[in-house]
């Protein structure tokens, strides 16, 4: 599925001392262990039992009606163009963040990782009142942000755009960490050794190279940055048009129309296929 | 360091009869301790069916609008006090899902909704056991922080530009009282948001986010000091009645009745009164 083809040729030259090859797909044809078969297929059955039962619940009929509303669109656009924003703002300070935790050591580092990936198992709605706590108007961020700028974050676009930030960079913190570590660090010490500074060395080195990394990270972020309910909802509230995203329509539409509800997701569901099945052509393949 | 990281990947020594019998027994644990956590959540119903009848015993499930958290909770425990051997056991939230989680087969005795309309949706499903009765009235209020800074006194006010009000989302019961009650006062008001429920409207203003949020009374008075409250005339025109059933499927239906006995009581009343609630 991934093809270790690639991974295994950088090993070869990474490795000067002579790597014992074992190939990864060690009797993989011999078939398939049947404890780990049935765990398997149940894994499976059960990942993708309730998107099926979307699609066969689904009301077809009054669907194009359903989806003709102007309010579907508003929130389909507002969704892509946050989460997409959220990406671009997890990319540029949580790229650094990444090399910040994987390439350099400072007391108290396991701390600060640690303390990165809260946001991951964090309640959402924690997160948002959180967020509400720190950059609300009466935060303790806020409060200067408002009464020195006049900016305040809550009830408006920009609040949703950090809301999923906050809980989607640590996908790509994580992933793009990992790639790092996993990176030779003496392909940047050779370009440090014929005169590069850190930074360049970074820039021309180190980013080529983790690229699949920072690619499948942001895919990760983007997608859990589209499906964010709960701190957007909580941080920044909830009107059509200006922070009502997908989900939050989804969720106020369940209320008291499940058939506009299923249609809603339906269009999420579709969206967020079509984005990963092309990301992952053009970006992840190596990944 | 990182050289050492990717040679993790260590030999496995481990026969491998030995690691299919582990793999199997985790799965095993894993079967029994599911098992458990199912049998756990059905036992309260098994021992509640099982309560000889007469006498009062088990589990009393109460699905509740949100706005009643408080009130019932103090009734729930003057129940089990004067019954011994019970125990009510609240699910508190909004009507709406309530309703749609009573209908598709939730186990409940009792539910209390905030309104006629998500009690219909139980009704007209079949899922409750006789007519429901109105026990207690609901009438909105404007929530403001504490002191009021903005000087708000009447629901016109609420319109004044740069002052961020929040209204509870249209299809939940408070949200469309307050459509009703500004349609009365014949106001047009554009919300910063439109919030999920009526808990979530007042906690925005008992954070400073918003200026001014339309609630229940009962919401006002149960916030205590962290929030002001301020009267308005065309509230009287958007006053929420609760009814209260006990349902078809009850587990218990005997304790059930009596739970509804005791809200609709003069001491029930009482405490319902004193939360911000008007007599039916």
């Amino acid at each position: 599925m991934t093809s270790p083809g690639r991974r295994d040729s950088t090993a070869v030259e990474l490795k000067d001392g002579g790597p014992r090859r074992r190939s990864p797909r060690t009797g993989a044809g011999r078939g398939v262990p049947l404890p780990l078969l049935l765990p398997a297929l149940a894994g499976l059955a059960f990942l993708l039992l309730p998107l099926v039962a979307l699609l066969v619940r689904a009301p077809w009929r009054s669907l194009p009606q359903q989806l003709t509303s102007p309010e579907v669109w508003e929130a389909l656009r507002l969704s892509l163009v946050c989460a997409t924003a959220a990406t671009a703002l997890s990319l540029v300070i949580g790229v650094p963040l990444a090399w910040l935790l994987a390439r350099t050591d400072f007391p108290g580092r396991g701390l600060v990782r640690a303390l990165v990936t809260l946001p991951l198992v964090l309640p959402p709605v924690v997160g948002g009142v959180a967020l509400l706590l720190a950059l609300g108007r009466n935060g303790i961020v806020g409060q200067w942000l408002d009464s020195w700028f006049g900016i305040t974050l809550p009830f408006t676009t920009a609040g949703v755009i950090l809301a999923e930030t906050f809980v989607a960079m640590p996908f790509l913190v994580i992933s793009v960490e990992g790639t790092l570590r996993a990176a030779d660090p003496r392909y940047e010490e050779a370009a440090t050794t014929l005169g590069a500074s850190r930074f360049t060395a970074f820039r021309r080195v180190t980013l080529p190279l983790i690229m699949p990394g920072i690619a499948a990270g942001s895919v990760l972020a983007w997608a859990r940055a589209l499906g964010e309910f709960g701190a957007t909802i909580t941080f920044a509230g909830n009107f059509p048009g200006r922070t009502q995203t997908m989900p939050l329509a989804v969720y106020l539409a369940l209320q008291n129309d499940p058939a506009a509800a299923i249609a809603l997701s339906l269009v999420l569901l579709a969206v967020s296929i079509a984005v990963l099945a092309g990301l992952r052509d053009h970006w992840t393949r190596t990944s | 360091m990182t050289r050492s990281t990717r040679r993790t990947r260590r030999p496995l020594r481990t026969p491998r009869s030995r690691r299919k019998l582990r793999t199997v027994a985790a799965g095993a644990i894993a079967l029994l301790a599911l098992s458990a956590c199912s049998s756990s959540g059905s036992g309260s119903d098994a021992s509640a069916a099982g309560s000889s009848p007469g006498e009062l015993s088990g589990t009393v499930t109460v699905f509740a609008a949100a706005s009643l958290q408080e009130s019932f909770t103090t009734l729930g425990k003057r129940f089990e006090k004067s019954h011994p051997g019970t125990k009510v056991t609240f699910s508190f939230g909004g009507s709406d899902s309530l309703a749609a989680s009573i209908t598709s087969g939730a186990p409940a005795d009792v539910f209390a909704s905030a309104s006629p309309k998500t009690m219909k949706i139980v009704t007209d499903a079949g899922d409750a056991s006789g007519a429901p009765a109105t026990f207690v009235r609901n009438q909105l209020e404007i929530a403001t922080p504490p002191g009021n800074p903005d000087r708000i006194s009447a629901l016109k006010d609420l319109t004044r530009s740069g002052l961020k009000v929040v209204l509870c989302d249209k299809e939940v019961p408070c949200g469309a009282a307050a459509q009703k009650a500004l349609e009365a006062g014949g106001l047009e008001l554009t919300p910063v948001s439109y919030e999920q429920d009526v808990k979530a409207a007042l906690t925005k203003v008992e954070l400073k986010e918003a200026d001014a949020a339309v609630v229940y009374k009962t919401d006002v008075r149960a916030a205590g000091d962290k929030v002001e409250g301020v009267d308005f005339p065309e509230s009287a025109e958007a006053v929420n009645d609760y009814p209260i059933a006990l349902l078809k499927n009850a587990q218990n239906a005997a304790a059930g009745k009596a739970f509804i006995a005791l809200v609709q009581s003069t001491e029930g009343q009482k405490v319902l009164t004193a939360a911000g609630f008007r007599k039916p």
